[in-house]
């Protein structure tokens, strides 16, 4: 990757989760990103415990860690759309396809990173990735790379192994920091990192995993 | 870290003292008001759990009005308002914080995580652009 990176993801945190290592090293090449956040996540349901904060609260406290998620990643260009948290599937797909097009348009990237269609749990997140690959689509031999996240359970059974491995390994400490940003909605993670209990949790921090998708 | 980010939201979220809560609702019968109702499980119980069925709603600045208010039980607590032609209900309710005319109620699990809630202003709760704005 030596262009612009376009990074779309719905939530706050869905960026750190899924791809920050690669984000971070492409910053290190002083290469430009931009990520697009369509919420602020702020449907979300960890309160705390002890509870501290409301659910009018959430939205200030994610876009705060949003906003220090993105400087741990070097992330200059940060976007926030201000769609609501569950209502990304309800929006209409063409429309927002289409505000992704100009986006496109407008930052050139060499590669999108975003969600994979059909595999991606979330309504919001397949909804983003139906939209993303629409809009790409329409692009024809024109369109960018495509970095699809993909961890439904069907995942390696359906798709195989992911197309894009990214060793992160060198980045994982920041990928940490990133990760931290969003305590709101990481603090379980953390502590099963601090104890190293968890497979699936080391594996994220070393190796970031893509797949292409089949343009027609 | 509770610190920094109550420094960041400045809530004050206590457990919920009911001679408060209807002393608000007497004082906002007869009002026009805007509620935002939720319940919740999580969008990720049934990823976690494939037997779970997941189910929640929620609807935000819906706008009503109510001829009677009431806050029962001894904790969770259930609200229901009289409304025009119906009825508005939540039970499960464990939690408030009261900022001038704007009355937040939500009910916590043990992990502290929402399972419902009921706010309730004179005024539209924020929603979108006004929320990513600088605030
Ligand atoms: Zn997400």
């Amino acid at each position: 990757m030596n262009g612009p990176l376009l990074v779309i993801f719905p939530h706050p945190d869905d960026e750190a989760f899924s791809s920050a290592g690669t984000i971070i090293q492409h910053r290190q090449k002083g290469l430009p990103v931009t990520y697009v956040c369509l919420t602020l996540g702020e449907m979300g349901r960890n309160m705390g415990s002890p509870i501290f904060t409301t659910r009018e609260e959430l939205p200030k406290i994610r876009k705060h860690e949003l906003e220090e998620a993105c400087r741990m990643m070097g992330i200059e260009d940060l976007r926030m759309w201000g769609l609501r948290d569950k209502t990304v599937e309800f929006e209409d797909e063409a429309e927002l396809a289409g505000r992704f097009r100009a986006l496109i348009d407008e930052v050139k990237p060499e590669t999108v990173i975003s969600f994979y269609p059909g595999y991606a749990v979330h309504p919001d997140h397949e909804a983003t990735a139906r939209a993303v690959v629409r809009a790409l689509q329409e692009m024809g031999e024109t369109r960018p790379k495509f970095l699809g996240v993909a961890f439904d359970r069907r995942t390696e059974d359906e798709l195989g192994q992911p197309h894009v491995i990214v060793d992160v390994t060198e980045e994982s400490e920041q990928k940490k920091d990133a990760l931290f940003a969003h305590r709101s909605q990481t603090e379980g993670l953390l502590r099963a990192i601090d104890n190293a209990e968890n497979a699936h949790v080391m594996e994220l921090l070393q190796r970031e995993r893509f797949y292409h998708y089949p343009f027609s | 870290m509770f610190r920094v980010i109550l420094s960041i939201g400045g809530t004050d979220v206590k457990a919920i003292q009911p001679d408060h809560i209807q002393h608000y609702l007497d004082n906002h019968v007869a009002t026009p008001l805007f509620v935002h109702v939720e319940t919740t499980n999580g969008a990720y119980a049934t990823h976690n759990d494939p037997d779970f069925h997941n189910a929640g709603m929620f609807i935000r600045n819906a706008k009503i009005e109510y001829s009677i208010g009431q806050i029962k039980g001894n904790g969770p607590y259930r609200v229901g308002l009289k409304l025009d032609h119906g009825w508005l209900y939540v039970e499960g309710l464990t939690d408030y914080e009261m900022h001038e005319e704007q009355l937040l109620l939500a009910g916590h699990d043990r992990l502290g995580r929402l399972a419902c809630a009921l706010h309730i202003d004179i005024k539209p709760l924020p929603q979108g652009a006004s929320e990513v704005e600088n605030q």
